[in-house]
């Protein structure tokens, strides 16, 4: 597992990366009503906004920490944006990439370097 | 407005919040708790369902002293406001609001009649220059006393009156925008029957040595819970009720913003006291022939919230930009996204279809009755 100074986590499936968001990320939002996804199949770049997510405070986005493409989303979200409290770093995944290159994702941080940078 | 934390202030109540666990965020220049550990979302449901406790300490609490009978100091505050102040009941409160030269609301506000006095509360973030303008405008008639030795609590929903019960027996007796002073184990205790939630309730005036006893004796019944200021705001998002600086400003008219209710007939046109208000031109005129725009209620169809400043179009593509939203977010008793916002009278029918653009997809919207959510006042 990797994660991003955005607070994003990055698990390793294949030749895919999975993307959701820390636990802290979640508490930070607070309770999430809204989650819009991606395209499957979309192209994008390393930091294109490519979720919204709407908590009964404020809406933010997810980056995109890499470039690769859309090769799933979490569908759950959209009928239970609620489980992105209730399980952040498991169920709560948002989207798959596809990297030409996984050796990209050595850049970021290891658990205890994200945890050292929580302080 | 400073929102530099080292400068902001405190409320009576700082340190019961960070004991609670609350998280602070800068608001109106205090330093103010917005959620609990419970969460905006479960704050919200436990006031609506239970009784919930809200520090709004940074509220204004004036007290304005006539120094000679209470008549001059009534019309004195009648050159300042659409409302009528002469005629409120002793032991009574009413909403009002001031108004400038153009028939903009320079704050809303409660005021009730304390037999000798009047008790004004006040915007936190207008607080200051409602004080000035007070002090400006009610010299040669008054004393404007601000208070600041008194910390003020909200206490809302269905089991608000049972809780407070216990230290003020006499709130059973109270209806809607009753005022009352209690002698309290917590002294004496200057209580209004009303809020900002929609639910029934009270605020209490409590002497800030005592604030934070009384606070904890409330919390320490099973029905309370503490809210903060996420909550706050849904709550009275719901309740269809106006956010100062937001849905309402010095460029928006009482009339414009669905408050003519709180104009009485003595100051309209053929009232005993008509006009005589700062843009009672204004004001009066759209109450004769209606306003260029109206607040409305509006439900987005789907999912997505559509927060304060979304664009509002009359058409799904092209078409003209006919307003915008003013206050939006998640309605948790609704369960679904609402808002308000500002259109033309001839789109403001409930059951209109309009578009909000939303990163830069117009998305349907419902234009709906408010409030969102009945109301549950004990009239």
């Amino acid at each position: 597992m990797r994660y991003t100074e955005e607070h994003e986590w990055l698990r390793i499936e294949g030749d895919v990366v999975v993307v959701g968001i820390t636990e802290h990320a979640a508490e930070q939002l607070g309770d999430v009503v809204f989650v819009e996804l991606p395209e499957i199949e979309a192209q994008v770049g390393k930091g294109d906004e490519v979720c919204v997510i709407e908590s009964v405070k404020a809406a933010s986005d997810i980056l995109a920490p890499v470039d690769g493409e859309i090769v799933e989303v979490n569908e759950a979200l959209t009928d239970n944006p609620g489980l992105v409290n209730e399980d952040p770093q498991g169920d709560a995944w948002f989207f798959k990439m596809k990297l030409d290159d996984l050796s990209v994702l050595d850049e970021f941080m290891t658990e205890d370097e994200y945890k050292d940078f929580l302080g | 407005m400073t929102e530099n934390p080292t400068e902001l202030k405190r409320t009576p109540l700082h340190a019961l919040h960070l004991s609670l666990g609350a998280k602070m965020v800068p608001f109106a220049g205090y330093d103010m708790p917005v959620q609990y550990p419970l969460g905006v979302m479960r704050e919200h449901l436990h006031t609506r369902a239970h009784a919930g406790l809200f520090d709004v300490s940074h509220m204004g609490q004036v007290v304005l002293r006539p120094r000679g009978d209470m008549a001059a100091l009534e019309a004195g505050l009648e050159a300042l406001m659409p409302v009528a102040v002469s005629g409120l009941g002793v032991g009574r409160q009413r909403y009002g609001l001031f108004t400038n030269a153009t028939g903009g609301v320079l704050d809303d506000l409660m005021f009730a009649n304390r037999g000798d006095h009047i008790l004004m509360v006040v915007n936190a973030a207008c607080k200051e220059a409602d004080i000035a303008h007070l002090q400006t405008h009610l010299a040669d008639v008054a004393q404007v006393l601000p208070t600041t030795d008194r910390a003020l609590l909200a206490l809302q929903g269905p089991q608000a009156e049972a809780a407070l019960a216990h230290f003020a027996p006499a709130v059973c007796e109270m209806r809607f925008m009753d005022v009352i002073t209690a002698d309290s184990a917590f002294g004496s205790l200057w209580i209004s029957r009303s809020g900002y939630t929609g639910e029934d309730g009270f605020e209490i005036s409590v002497p800030e040595g005592q604030a934070e006893g009384f606070a904890r004796a409330l919390l320490e019944i099973e029905s309370v819970a503490p809210i903060g200021l996420g909550a706050r705001d849904s709550l009275r998002l719901e309740a269809g009720l106006c956010l100062y600086g937001h849905d309402m400003t010095p460029e928006i008219t009482p009339v414009q913003a669905g408050l003519a209710w709180a104009i009485q007939k003595s100051r309209r046109k053929g009232g005993a006291r008509a006009g005589g208000f700062p843009g009672a031109a204004q004001i009066l005129a759209e109450l004769d022939t209606g306003p260029a725009r109206i607040r409305v209620g509006l439900r987005p169809d789907g999912r997505a919230p559509m927060r304060e400043g979304t664009s509002l179009w009359d058409a799904p593509e092209q078409g003209t930009q006919i307003g915008a939203i003013t206050s939006g977010g998640f309605g948790p008793s609704l369960e679904a996204p609402i808002a308000m916002g500002y259109v033309p009278p001839g789109l403001a029918t409930p059951g209109r279809q309009l578009w909000g653009e939303l990163r830069g997809k117009r998305l349907p919207v419902t234009v709906c009755e408010l409030p969102f959510r009945p109301s549950t006042y004990k009239r």
